[in-house]
């Protein structure tokens, strides 16, 4: 059924808090999920031409990466993007079929890849590109926040978190229950000023970001002495002492 | 967004089977339409036939067609669902139109009955398939006000002009009423259009590449790097440009091909009567259709899509 389950207070709202102060763009979240996924409920994420001039494929997850301001104050971030797991996602409301749902229990959403026609609507319903149509299967595929890793009894307990979350070198994923104000993650992103990636649309996301963090404000020209002093080591040494 | 030749047929040909239809409906209720008996049940099926090859090029696009049938199970929330149930209820009414048509005749009460309710379904077809884009918030060229008018406007009108070829080719003479009823329908699709444009053209996107990555906060937002160096799905789904290259030729030709010369040739025919009327109505009707068509391209190439904000695109 596409209709949204009716949500009440307290509700279970699994989802990621990605931290864009941490994220060190390596792509491994990005690996590592379509590494699992080609295997996992959604198996396979298939490739086009995939040792040829223009490989393609389905991944669930992408590593962006942006630059922010101007000048020495400009930031650099690295911004991985997934489904962000909508309290209200029109990808599943405009289904017509019934394959594309919200998990009533925990706020997962899910396609059920049995019954989907293929039609793309949802494709273009996601404001965030969450969702990859599978030319191969003819079918969509997005983020499962690895329900085959989470429920997963037969791996140890600290594994059971979404597979990006596992192989983060910098520890900028971090997955929990988001409906629930006393857990880590919500601490997390009440603490941090955790935000919503485009609320304008009103999909209300789940999944929360981590501002980077601010710094001291860098003055905007250089001073000019800084130039003259030495060369070599002694001149970076210099600037490092300098700051 | 992909202008692809299933979606853009699926909207234009049902468009003006569904539009054929409601005129069939309505001015044979209205007490206009001849009364042939030769005439009704091979127009009504030219116009189940226009609006059936619309239906089943949309099945070409998706990647089961074998499962369309599921497609009609989400009506309470999916307008796609919504338009598959009632595209398909459609078909009652108007074989019954059909069939009253022949057997009781033109202006029997159930013919007339039949031929409203026909009209009216497929009219809330039309209206459907328009809901599908307006309610597509990542698309604000799509979801908008504009949008559901203007659909109906053009099926209405290429409808029509497609019943005036038909009657003054068929009945040879009748068709005046039918051509000036797509000649006013003709000048509002030209109103509704450039409506449409201005608006799309002035009004700004209220999401940014700065609200999609929330880093708004410490400055102007531009891309690094992209997450991939080859096309994928969303790009080649969500991120089509060539449209926007050509768009202001190509809003003119749609106008000019689909209703400005028709239009002209429409009003020629009015006044100049039969035979000019048979080749100049035929002319005309399929002169809209290809501007439909130039239109729908355009209502896809021209719109574009949040997701490819991320790859540091304008929307």
């Amino acid at each position: 059924m596409t209709s949204i389950p009716t949500q009440t207070a307290g509700q279970k709202k699994l989802g990621l808090v990605i931290d864009l102060d941490t994220c060190v763009g390596c792509h491994a979240c990005a690996v590592n999920c379509k590494e699992w996924n080609t295997s996992g409920h959604f198996a396979p994420l298939t490739d086009f031409d995939p040792y040829q001039e223009h490989p393609q494929g389905v991944w669930l997850n992408r590593v962006h990466s942006y630059e922010a301001g101007t000048g020495p104050n400009s930031r650099t971030v690295h911004f991985p993007r997934s489904c962000l797991h909508c309290e209200q996602p029109a990808c599943v409301t405009v289904c017509p079929t019934g394959a594309s749902y919200k998990r009533a229990e925990d706020g997962i959403v899910l396609v059920n890849t049995e019954i989907c026609i293929g039609c793309k609507l949802c494709s273009w319903a996601c404001p965030y590109g969450a969702r990859e149509f599978d030319e191969d299967q003819g079918v969509m595929k997005k983020c499962t926040l690895c329900i085959d890793r989470i429920y997963n009894e037969n791996i140890p307990e600290a594994e059971r978190v979404p597979a990006c979350v596992s192989t983060c070198p910098a520890h900028a994923r971090h997955f929990g229950d988001l409906g629930d104000p006393a857990s880590a993650v919500s601490q997390l992103v009440a603490e941090r000023g955790g935000y919503d990636l485009m609320p304008e649309t009103g999909y209300k996301p789940v999944n929360k970001y981590l501002p980077p963090r601010r710094r001291p404000p860098v003055a905007e020209t250089a001073p000019a002495e800084a130039e003259s002093a030495g060369t070599g080591v002694l001149r970076w040494i210099d600037r490092v002492l300098s700051r | 967004m992909n202008p692809a030749f299933s979606v853009i047929l699926l909207t234009t040909a049902s468009g003006a089977g569904y539009g054929m239809l409601f005129w069939l409906g309505i001015l044979d209720a209205a007490g206009v339409m001849p009364p042939n008996l030769s005439f009704g049940i091979p127009a009504i099926f030219i116009a189940l036939a226009l609006a059936s090859i619309g239906l089943l090029a949309s099945t070409l696009h998706l990647g089961h067609p074998e499962r369309a049938w599921r497609a009609i199970s989400q009506w309470r929330s999916s307008w796609l669902s919504r338009e598959g149930v009632v595209s398909l209820f459609t078909y009652l009414p108007a074989l019954a139109f059909a069939a009253a048509w022949g057997i009781a005749g033109p202006h029997a009460v159930v013919t007339m009955v039949a031929g409203v309710v026909a009209a009216l379904c497929g009219m809330l077809t039309v209206f459907c398939q328009a809901m599908i884009y307006a309610s597509l918030p990542p698309v604000r060229q799509w979801h908008n006000r504009f949008v559901p008018p203007n659909l109906v406007l053009l099926s209405l009108a290429s409808g029509a002009a497609c019943l005036a070829a038909m009657v003054t080719f068929w009945l040879s003479g009748a068709g005046r009423i039918m051509a000036a009823v797509a000649f006013v329908l003709g000048l509002g699709c030209i109103a509704a259009k450039i409506a449409y444009w201005r608006w799309m053209d002035r009004e700004p996107s209220s999401s940014t590449i700065e609200s999609a990555t929330g880093l708004g906060t410490i400055g102007a937002v531009r891309q690094l790097e992209a997450p991939h160096i080859e096309e994928n799905f969303l790009l080649r789904e969500m991120g089509f440009r060539i449209g926007r290259k050509h768009g202001d030729r190509l809003r003119g030709i749609a106008i000019g091909v689909g209703f400005v010369v028709p239009a002209i040739l429409l009003i020629v025919g009015i006044i100049l009567g039969n035979p000019a009327a048979t080749v100049l109505f035929p002319i005309a009707a399929a002169m809209t259709l290809v501007g439909v068509y130039v239109e729908r391209w355009l209502f896809f190439a021209q719109a574009t899509h949040t997701v490819t904000l991320y790859y540091g695109r304008a929307v």
